[in-house]
C-alpha cells in the first residue's frame, strides 16, 4: 500500500511537467469515486451527527438543537437494553454456528472432484438469493396454511396442530437462525475453503508419515494455520449478525411482544412505528455506528497480530 | 491412503443428504407456487394462477420489475465505473491523497449503511433525489464501492507497467491506454464487480423500504408490502410465486457466472 517511489528528489525539468500532469490525471480518475463518497457518505454522516443533536420529528422536520435529550430518551427508552441483550444472542449463537458449519463443510469440499464440485455448488446456491427472499421463503416454509415444517412438527408431537414457530420469541428466534445459517453457510465454507487451500500440502504428508491421526493433524495443523481466515469469517459474521434487520422485520417484525427487536429494527421503530421521531432514530443509528466502527477497529487489529 | 468402500459409501449419502437439505427450500418453493393451495389463487389444480395475481398487485409485477431492473441497472454501471476508474487511479498514478482516497474508500466498510438511512432520507429531499429510483440505486453503488474498488486496485497492480507505456510511446494518452489495453485485461473484475452489484441491487431490501414509496418499490420490497397488506389472510401462493421471480435470476447469473463469483470472495479473503 505505501509503495508509493521516493525518487522524486532529483528529476529534471521536463519529468517534472510530466509528473504534473501524473498528478492531475490521477485526480481526476478519483473524482467519480470522492464525489460519491463526499455526496453520500460524508455530508450524511454529519447531518447524522446533526440530527442526533435536534428535536427533528418525522414529519415536522427540525426545531432546533436538544442536544443530549435524545440520546436520554434514547437510553431509557424500554427497549432499548432489551434489543442488545436480543442481539448479542442473537449475534452469539449464529456466529458459533457458521463459523462450525462453515468450516466443516469447507473440510467435506476442500479436494476439488467432481462430486465436490457438485456439492460445492449445492451449499453455494443459498447464498445467491437475498436475504430478503430467504426470508419470504421460509416465511411461507413456516406457515401452519401452506409450509410442510409446521405438519412435520406436529405430527412428531413436537408443537400444536395449527399452532406457528414464529409464534413464541425463543422459537422465532431459532426459526430466524435457521433460515440465516440456510443463507450463509455456504458463504462461509467459501471463505474457509479459500484458507484451507492456501495451507501447503507437505505438512499434512510429513505430519501423516510422522504417524498423526484425522484428528491429531486437523488440531496441530489446520486449526492453527486457519487462525486467520477463522478470525476474518469471526469479524465478517459479527459485524453482520450485530446489524441484522431483513430476516426478523419480515419473519416477526420484532414480534411477538417486542421478544425478536434487534437494535437497527429499534432504529426503524422509533422513525417509523412507535416514535415517528427522527432524533431519537439518528441517535440511536449514531450509537450503533460508533459501537461498530470501535468493533472494527478492535477485530482488525486482532486481525493484523493474527497473521503476523 | 485407502478408506474402506461402505465409509465411502456413508459418506457419500451423508455428503448427499446435506446437500439435498440445503436445495430442498429451493425446490419446496418452486414446485408449490405452481401446485394447488387453499387460500391462493391457484386452488384447484396445477397452474399458473399464482403468478397471475402477482402481475395484478397493486402497479403490477411490470412496474416493480421495471424498477428493479433500474436499479440494478445504475449499481451496475456506477459501480464498474467509478470503481475502475478509481482503481486505476489508486493503483498507477502517484501524487498526494491517493493512499487518503484509497483508505477513506475502504473506510465506508467500517460504517454500515443501516446508520447512514435516515440522514439520507432527509438530505435526498433537499437534493431532489427523494424517492427515485436513481438515488437508490447510487446509494447501493456507495456501499460496493470498498470491495470493488480494492478488487480492481488489485487488478490493476497485477498487470505489468510496460503494457500501457508501450501504448504511450505510440501516441496513447492515458485514458486510450486504460480504454484499449487495460481494460481487456482487466475485465473479469469487471464482471466480479458488476456481478457482485448486481446482487446487492436485486436482492437489496432496507434501502428501498427507507428510501422509496410504493410505486418505486424494488421487487423485494413490494413482495414484502404485498405480504403486510393482507395480513390475516396472507396469500401464500403469490407470495411464493414472487420469491420465484425474484430468484430466478439470480440463480441463472450465479450458475453463469460461478468463476466470478468466487473470485470475489478470493478478494474479500485477501483483504484480511
Amino acid at each position: 500500500m505505501s509503495s508509493v517511489s521516493k525518487s522524486a528528489a532529483a528529476v529534471p525539468e521536463h519529468k517534472s511537467t510530466a509528473k504534473a500532469q501524473a498528478f492531475k490525471r490521477g485526480i481526476l480518475y478519483a473524482l467519480p469515486d470522492w464525489v460519491m463518497i463526499i455526496v453520500l457518505f460524508f455530508v450524511p454522516i454529519v447531518l447524522l451527527v446533526i440530527m442526533a443533536c435536534s428535536r427533528w420529528s418525522l414529519l415536522g422536520g427540525n426545531r432546533g438543537t436538544n442536544f443530549p435529550d435524545n440520546f436520554v430518551k434514547v437510553f431509557e427508552h424500554k427497549l432499548f437494553w432489551p434489543s442488545i441483550g436480543f442481539t448479542l444472542e442473537y449475534t452469539v449463537i449464529v456466529t458459533i454456528f457458521l463459523l462450525v458449519l462453515g468450516l466443516g463443510m469447507a473440510l467435506i469440499v476442500q479436494e476439488s472432484t467432481k462430486w465436490n464440485n457438485v456439492l460445492r455448488t449445492c451449499f453455494l446456491l443459498p447464498s445467491a438469493t437475498g436475504l430478503a427472499s430467504a426470508s419470504l421463503l421460509f416465511y411461507a416454509l413456516y406457515s401452519p396454511q401452506v409450509g410442510p415444517i409446521t405438519k412435520i412438527l406436529s405430527t412428531l408431537g413436537l408443537m400444536q396442530e395449527g399452532g406457528s414457530v414464529l409464534a413464541t420469541g425463543q422459537s422465532a428466534l431459532w426459526a430466524t437462525i435457521i433460515v440465516i445459517v440456510w443463507r450463509f453457510s455456504g458463504y462461509y465454507m467459501l471463505l474457509m475453503m479459500i484458507g484451507l487451500q492456501a495451507i501447503p500440502g507437505d505438512l499434512y504428508e510429513a505430519a501423516r508419515m510422522d504417524g498423526a491421526g484425522t484428528w491429531r493433524i486437523f488440531r496441530s495443523i489446520t486449526l492453527p494455520l486457519m487462525k486467520p481466515t477463522i478470525v476474518m469469517c469471526l469479524v465478517y459474521c459479527v459485524t453482520g449478525s450485530i446489524l441484522a434487520f431483513d430476516q426478523f422485520f419480515i419473519l416477526t417484525k420484532g414480534g411477538p411482544n417486542n421478544s425478536t427487536m434487534t437494535v437497527v429494527q429499534l432504529i426503524y421503530n422509533f422513525a417509523f412505528d412507535s416514535k415517528k421521531d427522527l432524533g431519537m432514530a439518528a441517535a440511536l443509528s449514531l450509537v450503533v455506528l460508533i459501537a461498530l466502527v470501535i468493533i472494527n477497529s478492535i477485530q482488525m487489529r486482532g486481525m493484523r497480530d493474527n497473521t503476523k | 491412503m485407502t478408506t474402506p468402500l461402505w465409509k465411502r459409501v456413508i459418506a457419500r449419502i451423508l455428503e448427499a443428504l446435506l446437500a439435498l437439505i440445503f436445495i430442498s427450500p429451493l425446490i419446496w418453493v418452486v414446485i408449490s407456487s405452481f401446485s394447488p393451495q387453499p387460500g391462493s389463487a391457484q386452488s384447484k389444480g396445477w397452474g399458473v394462477a399464482n403468478y397471475l395475481t402477482l402481475f395484478g398487485y397493486q402497479e403490477g409485477l411490470p412496474k416493480y420489475l421495471f424498477n428493479s431492473i433500474i436499479v440494478s441497472l445504475v449499481a451496475v454501471v456506477f459501480s464498474v465505473v467509478v470503481c475502475t476508474l478509481a482503481g486505476y487511479s489508486f493503483s498507477r498514478f502517484d501524487y498526494p491523497g491517493r493512499n487518503l482516497g484509497f483508505m477513506v474508500t475502504l473506510s465506508i466498510l467500517m460504517v454500515p449503511y443501516a446508520s447512514l438511512l435516515i440522514p439520507l432520507m432527509v438530505w435526498f429531499k433537499d437534493i431532489g433525489l427523494n424517492d427515485t429510483l436513481l438515488g437508490v440505486g447510487l446509494v447501493i453503488t456507495l456501499f460496493q464501492l470498498p470491495m470493488s474498488t480494492f478488487i480492481m486496485r488489485n487488478a490493476f497492480d497485477a498487470i505489468p507497467k510496460d503494457m500501457e507505456e508501450a501504448a504511450m510511446v505510440d501516441g496513447c494518452n492515458s485514458f486510450q491506454a486504460l480504454f484499449k489495453i487495460l481494460v481487456p485485461v482487466v475485465k473479469p473484475s469487471m464482471v466480479t464487480v458488476g456481478l457482485l452489484a448486481f446482487l446487492e441491487a436485486w436482492n437489496n431490501f432496507m434501502i428501498p423500504l427507507y428510501l422509496s414509496s410504493s410505486a418505486k418499490s424494488t421487487l423485494p420490497l413490494a413482495m414484502v408490502n404485498m405480504r403486510q397488506q393482507t395480513m390475516g389472510v396472507i396469500d401464500y401462493g403469490a407470495t411464493e410465486a414472487g420469491v420465484v421471480v425474484l430468484l430466478i435470476p439470480c440463480a441463472i447469473l450465479f450458475l453463469a457466472l460461478q468463476k466470478y463469483y468466487v473470485k470475489g470472495f478470493m478478494a474479500g479473503a485477501v483483504k484480511g
